[in-house]
């Protein structure tokens, strides 16, 4: 293709320019897609070590009349959820499964090793309703105890070990280990030992709960099931705060997508700039070639013609950048990603790479936009006096 | 070629070129300047015009509106019977492919191109979307006329800038020939060129003229114009 060679020829006959234009083009990719990278796999890392709370509604004590009251502080102002009101509870959310929750925390002691240890205490029935199990067996019975993963790795911790919960306290069985859970907005076992509730009453002398988790079985009802709950116990006066996991979820995604974004058009930004010289160059091409314009336009070629040829010079630029651009971005997101979260494991997901790919358009379409001026002004000079020009 | 032989049957009917009171007004800041003024000429199939006058006489003006790269200001032009003031610019585009050839002082080839890609040019451009001539029958095309302007195979592949001003020259006009148009249009065509590479040139375009192409050359030197079968003159746009 003879337009298509000659746009080349061009482009290697003002090479240091034309390198100069594509740098930019290169460093706006880099940019875009590093950030647009940096920004997939901080959501994909949030949302991986959040748990996959999306079906739960948490109901927790008010805990004043502040708006910020009931951010799962029960334990602190030292308000519980009587056992009356999760009855109430479990009426209003009708066959969906509802678990009580004692939450504490007290020293743990294994051999030498001393040290603070949250402490759920549930119905050991309700255990399997939220809770997998990794290593061993379920809580059975009002005795022994659940190990949370990250604790267990701590204390080396295996089924059948003894630990001892407070300082003069009970020694009691690890029964099971439990699977790793990540952060949670109901429980978040995995530094934790999940103990019987009749055993954390005894213990701890508790009538109340700190919170009640309501599993919803279907995900459409968990609206009215959150007003269900609200309308049984919130009659007169706010006695507790109905929290939607997913939607808390939702709030920290949309947030973390937000940042991301935003990231992306920083980079974008860096694009425009390498918009703006890649305009320049060509419009000094086409300065340049006033009088060669004149000349192919009197051999016969049409205005659509003249202005492929300068597209196709922009073109050109656009594709040797943001393929320099693709290549490098590997290494400019692996950059920003070991540096921002010290993991590359979502480097190499689609859903990452996608934003190379999406870089790089982006990038031959900034410098496509960027040639359509130029080409426009060289496809409509008049041909005789583009013919004159020297 | 279909369309050849329809056109040179219209030709008896008909004069390939006929200006009809044409004028050419340039609007400047400083006033208008009316470059052809009511000018009237008809020019035959065959023929060898050559076009004299001082400059700023309007001999480029007139070539320009020949070669279909400008309109008149008012009156017609008509070639080949078709009046070029009804066309919008890509037909006339392709009218000026088609029947026109350029061949100027300066050669103005394309620096970037080679001697052979600068007489390809207008031969890919002529190429319809479908069809047309493919890449073999282009090439041969090309060598055809390179050989029939008398530029040696070998130089084919040069670059304008590693030839010389006769070779340019002959490369500039295998290039106007290539899409075998009907008027070749000459702007002092020996003006850059010395007294024997200027002669070998004209022959060349008289060869030419005697096998059939329409010529019409801009000259002011008076022993080029003598190869012309008719000479005109312009006075300030007007015949003299």
């Amino acid at each position: 293709m003879i337009l298509f060679d000659y746009a080349r020829r061009n482009i290697r006959l003002h090479w240091f320019r034309s390198f100069l234009a594509v740098i930019g083009i290169v460093i706006g990719v880099v940019a875009i897609s590093s950030m647009g990278v940096l920004g997939n796999s901080l959501v994909l890392s949030i949302s991986e070590s959040l748990t996959t709370v999306g079906d739960t509604i948490v109901v927790y004590p008010q805990s004043g009349a502040g708006p910020m009251g009931g951010g799962g502080g029960g334990s602190a102002t030292g308000l519980r959820i009587t056992p009356r009101q999760v009855d109430e509870i479990t009426r209003a959310v009708g066959t969906n499964i509802v678990i009580p929750v004692h939450t504490g925390a007290d020293r743990v002691i294994v051999g030498s090793e001393n040290r603070a240890a949250s402490l759920y205490g549930m119905d050991p029935a309700d255990i399997p309703e939220i809770l997998e199990l990794e290593d061993g067996i379920f809580l059975r019975s009002t005795t022994g105890a659940m190990a949370g993963k990250k604790l267990a790795e701590e204390f080396e911790l295996n089924v059948g070990s003894t630990v001892r919960i407070g300082e003069d306290g009970e020694r009691v069985r690890i029964v099971g280990i439990l699977k790793e859970r990540g952060i949670g907005f109901d429980i978040n076992p995995d530094y934790a030992l999940v103990v019987s509730d009749r055993w954390y009453e005894s213990t701890y002398g508790e009538e109340g709960y700190n919170l009640v988790v309501v599993k919803v079985e279907n995900l459409e009802e968990i609206d009215s099931v959150k007003t269900a709950i609200e309308d049984a116990l919130n009659r007169r006066t706010d006695v507790v705060t109905v929290l939607d996991t997913r939607k808390v979820l939702q709030t920290i995604l949309d947030a973390f997508n937000n940042i991301s974004t935003f990231t992306t058009a920083i980079g974008g930004i860096s694009l425009i700039v390498a918009g703006v010289s890649i305009l320049n160059v060509m419009m000094m091409s086409v300065t340049e070639r006033t009088r060669e314009i004149g000349i192919i336009r009197s051999i016969g070629a049409k205005r659509r013609e003249v202005m492929r040829i300068f597209l196709y010079e922009a073109l050109v630029l656009g594709l040797i950048g943001s393929g320099i651009g693709g290549v490098l971005s590997f290494g400019g997101a692996y950059l920003a990603v070991s540096v921002m979260l010290q993991s590359t494991t979502y480097l190499f997901v689609p859903s990452s790479l996608i934003y190379i790919l999406y870089g790089m358009l982006f990038g031959i379409g900034t410098s496509l936009l960027s040639g359509l001026y130029p080409a426009w002004r060289a496809a409509n000079l008049n041909p005789i006096e583009a013919l004159r020009h020297d | 070629m279909e369309k050849g032989v329809n056109q040179r049957g219209e030709s008896g009917l008909s004069p390939l070129i006929r200006l009809a009171d044409v004028t050419k007004v340039y609007p400047l800041p400083a006033g208008d300047v009316t470059a052809i003024d009511h000018l009237s000429l008809e020019v035959g199939r065959g023929d060898f015009v050559a076009v004299m006058g001082v400059s700023g006489s309007g001999k480029s003006t007139l070539l320009n509106l020949i070669g279909c790269l400008d309109v008149p200001t008012s009156g017609d032009l008509y070639l080949n019977g078709v009046n070029v003031r009804d066309l919008a610019d890509d037909p006339l585009t392709e009218l000026r492919r088609d029947t026109i050839g350029f061949v100027f002082q300066q050669f103005n080839l394309i620096p970037l191109l080679t001697a052979f890609e600068n007489v390809e040019f207008p031969l890919i451009l002529a190429q319809g979307k479908n069809g047309g001539l493919g890449r073999e029958e282009i090439a041969g095309r090309c060598r055809e006329v390179l050989a029939s302007v008398g530029l040696d195979e070998s130089l084919a592949s040069h670059r304008p800038s590693e030839l010389s001003g006769g070779q340019q020259q002959r490369v500039a006009m295998a290039r106007a020939l290539v899409n075998d148009p009907d008027i070749l249009l000459c702007d002092e065509p020996t003006g850059n060129l010395d007294t024997r590479t200027g002669t070998t040139i004209m022959d060349l375009l008289a060869g030419m003229n005697r096998e059939g192409k329409t010529i019409i050359m801009v000259t002011h030197d008076p022993r080029v114009a003598g190869y012309a079968r008719r000479r005109i003159e312009l006075v300030d746009g007007r015949l003299a």
